[in-house]
């Protein structure tokens, strides 16, 4: 193998292979996927994010939370992760279509968060969780995130947004109260908009024995 | 010349060495400043990448454990670790051991090192400002590709310069053979610049819609290990072990096979990772045929550098670069055939989303990649300074903190991550449970990294030696033991 341009054009063509397959066809194919219109109320599947989820996602993308929490539920019978409650179906492509970036994840250290706003519907639940994870499950290895609050003097009446329920050492001290930054709150709206468990015709429920 | 064979002077993979050692000594001399810049850097990032390694390893176990503060938190050290490892450490690394043996290679002085050395300080500030990025929160959160938006054009303007230089060099080389690493060097530097331009482009610069990015991400991810990683420590393999032992690669033919369908195969393998994922079947489909297909490259690879090295085993006993460069030549087997393996769907969706994958991905970049590289080093370094590595007992230290560190590592995590996928495969098992079984090995992983890091420190101080020049006087190379007679002859260690 002497001949520069022959190595050149097969080092090409076999790069360019994978390139048109895995890159270009995706990218003409699922990077144009539209969302399916609901003929009962005349929304969309998925239905769009509200403004401060999108901001949410953000948040969630700098804080790095898919480095322990994925975002897909896979199919039986290769995995079990329907009947481990994780969704009512198998995520698909166009679950993902207002995702940016998609969250999809290679790690469970954390449970899968594809329906966390199914699961957990509560937004002060996910506050005093980001405060302080032991507060709502002592086993948890989850760092605490309270970057993102602020503590502060109670000032006449406690704050309508203070984080409730924090006991133990986890709690201000009186007279102070925990708060949200906007960083939280649009995390927090971000994780309850996690729902994917509308019906979409390519991934039907499967029936569970 | 010696003299030889009719039939090896026929053979194609022998060929007369046209460069005597004078002229060798001037072109090793002429890829000095660029090449130290390279290793000095990379060297660098490899001690802030262990350290970052480390904290993240324990903050798994712990995560009270320096918390509380935005820029420590586990979601922005765990990138930071990788990207200060592929981009700062073993990329510059890579690129400067691909420059040294470009030079030697083509056979011709290395010419206009201005560019290599603008590209070595714009690659370091890319990384630089890269990893500020990511601890500031500006990560994009998606693997392998977190620099922000802002970090990764200066990487391409380092990468252009040594694309241009590359070229240049090739125009300009003594006419002849193409060895074996030449050409994948040729192949790496070329791909790895499109692949770069495709993900950032798609992904960071013009995102594109839904689940496609996954399919980039991991196009991407995986191809940077098997087209721009590999072909460098195969390059480096194909190099150094016929070097040292004094003696032709076994089989020009195999290493022909070998190339090519690494080429085909490697480059199709991405979507492995994403199993039962949101993707067409087929897609799916392909990349684990090609993954299985791997068996061929690198069994091929196997065989022709043991069948080089048969009868020679012994020169392990003192060559620190053959120690080195064989421990990373076998991992490649290794970690390859365990990775064709994990691209079986049924063990794939058992083992996905566990430590299992991590444990993977750090017997390839530090038991294959990493370890090539210091062999690499070790034979490049001396040649380059004039100076000979001030202590073998100290590369010795670092040989057995870096391949025992590796080795506790790679199985604990192997043996906690299928243990987790017990837990997440058996729904009667709870949550929690799978924490409980891989915690152990988290903690075991995180004493390796002691290991690891007491590795590098080892090195980095060896290098900085050399560097300076520190130390006494040696009439000849650090070996590990006095290679006999017989084995001395025609080596160059």
């Amino acid at each position: 193998m002497n001949r520069l341009p022959l190595i050149f054009l097969g080092v090409f063509l076999t790069f360019a292979s994978s390139w048109v397959g895995l890159v270009a066809y995706p990218y003409l194919t699922l990077g144009q996927m539209q969302p399916l219109p609901d003929e009962d109320t005349g929304g969309y599947f998925p239905p769009s994010m509200p403004g401060l989820a999108v901001a949410g996602q953000s948040v969630y993308a700098s804080s790095g939370c898919v480095y322990c929490h994925s975002q897909q539920v896979r199919l039986a019978p290769l995995s079990t992760d329907i009947q481990k409650g994780l969704g009512p179906r198998q995520t698909v492509a166009r679950d993902y279509l207002r995702a940016q970036p998609a969250f999809l994840g290679t790690m469970r250290t954390g449970p899968d968060l594809s329906n966390i706003g199914v699961r957990q519907p509560d937004a002060n639940w996910h506050h005093q969780h980001l405060y302080e994870p032991k507060t709502v499950t002592d086993w948890s290895v989850m760092p605490s995130f309270r970057f993102l609050y602020k503590m502060q003097k109670i000032e006449g009446q406690p704050s309508d947004d203070a984080v409730k329920g924090l006991r133990g050492p986890h709690a201000p001290p009186p007279g102070y109260e925990v708060v949200p930054t906007d960083d939280a709150t649009a995390l927090v709206a971000y994780l309850l908009s996690l729902k994917r468990n509308f019906p979409l015709p390519e991934s039907p429920e499967p029936k569970l024995e | 010349m010696k003299s030889q064979s009719l039939i090896s002077s026929l053979n194609p993979a022998n060929e007369p060495d046209s460069l005597d050692s004078f002229e060798r000594a001037e072109i090793d001399a002429s890829t000095k400043l660029p090449v130290l810049l390279f290793f000095g850097s990379a060297i660098f990032w490899l001690l802030v990448g262990s350290v970052l390694g480390l904290v993240s390893a324990w903050k798994m176990t712990h995560p009270g454990l320096l918390d509380g503060e935005a820029w420590l938190t586990f979601g922005r050290l765990r990138p930071a670790h990788l990207n200060t490892v592929i981009y700062g450490w073993a990329s510059a690394a890579g690129i400067g051991v691909g420059i040294w043996l470009t030079a030697r290679l083509c056979r011709v002085v290395l010419m206009h090192s201005k560019l290599l050395i603008a590209a070595a300080i714009f690659w370091n500030l890319g990384v630089f400002v890269g990893i500020l990025g990511i601890l500031a929160g500006d990560s994009r959160s998606i693997e392998w590709l977190e620099f922000p938006g802002y970090a990764t054009p200066i990487l391409f303007v380092s990468y252009a310069f040594i694309g241009i230089w590359t070229i240049i060099m090739f125009r300009y080389r003594r006419p002849g053979h193409v060895y074996v690493s030449q050409w994948y060097l040729f192949a790496a530097f070329l791909w790895f610049p499109w692949l770069y331009a495709t993900a950032n482009i798609l992904l960071t610069w013009q995102p594109i819609q839904g689940s496609a990015q996954a399919a980039v991400n991991w196009w991407f991810a995986h191809n940077v290990l098997g087209l721009w990683f590999a072909p460098i420590g195969l390059a480096s393999a194909y190099y150094m072990i016929p070097k040292v032992i004094g003696r032709p690669v076994h089989s020009y033919y195999l290493s022909i096979l070998g190339f090519w369908s690494l080429a085909l195969f490697y480059s199709w393998n991405g979507m492995h990772h994403l199993i039962g994922g949101p993707f067409p079947a087929w897609m799916v489909s392909a990349s684990v045929v090609a993954s299985i297909m791997m068996f061929i490259p690198v069994v091929t690879v196997a065989i022709n550098h043991h069948m080089t090295m048969r009868g020679h085993f012994g020169a392990l006993k003192w060559s620190p670069t053959l120690r080195f460069t064989v421990f990373g030549a076998m991992t490649y087997t290794l970690v390859s055939l365990q990775g064709s393996s994990m691209a079986i769907p049924s063990w794939n969706t058992f083992i996905h989303f566990t430590d299992h994958t991590i444990g993977h991905a750090h017997l390839g970049l530090y038991g294959f990649f990493t370890m090539i590289m210091f062999g690499a080093i070790y034979y490049i370094v001396p040649r380059l300074v004039g100076w000979e590595w001030p202590s073998a007992n100290m590369i010795r230290w670092h040989f057995w903190l870096s391949a025992v560190g590796i080795s506790i590592m790679v199985i604990a995590l192997t043996i906690g991550g299928i243990l987790q996928g017990f837990a997440f495969y058996d729904p009667t098992v709870s949550f929690r449970s799978s924490l409980d079984y891989a915690t152990p090995f988290r903690i075991v992983r995180g004493l390796s990294g002691f290991l690891l890091l007491g590795g590098h420190i080892v090195f980095a101080v060896l290098f900085t030696q050399m560097v300076l020049r520190i130390g006494q006087i040696k009439e000849g190379p650090a070996l590990f033991a006095k290679p006999s007679e017989s084995q001395k002859e025609g080596v160059a260690v």
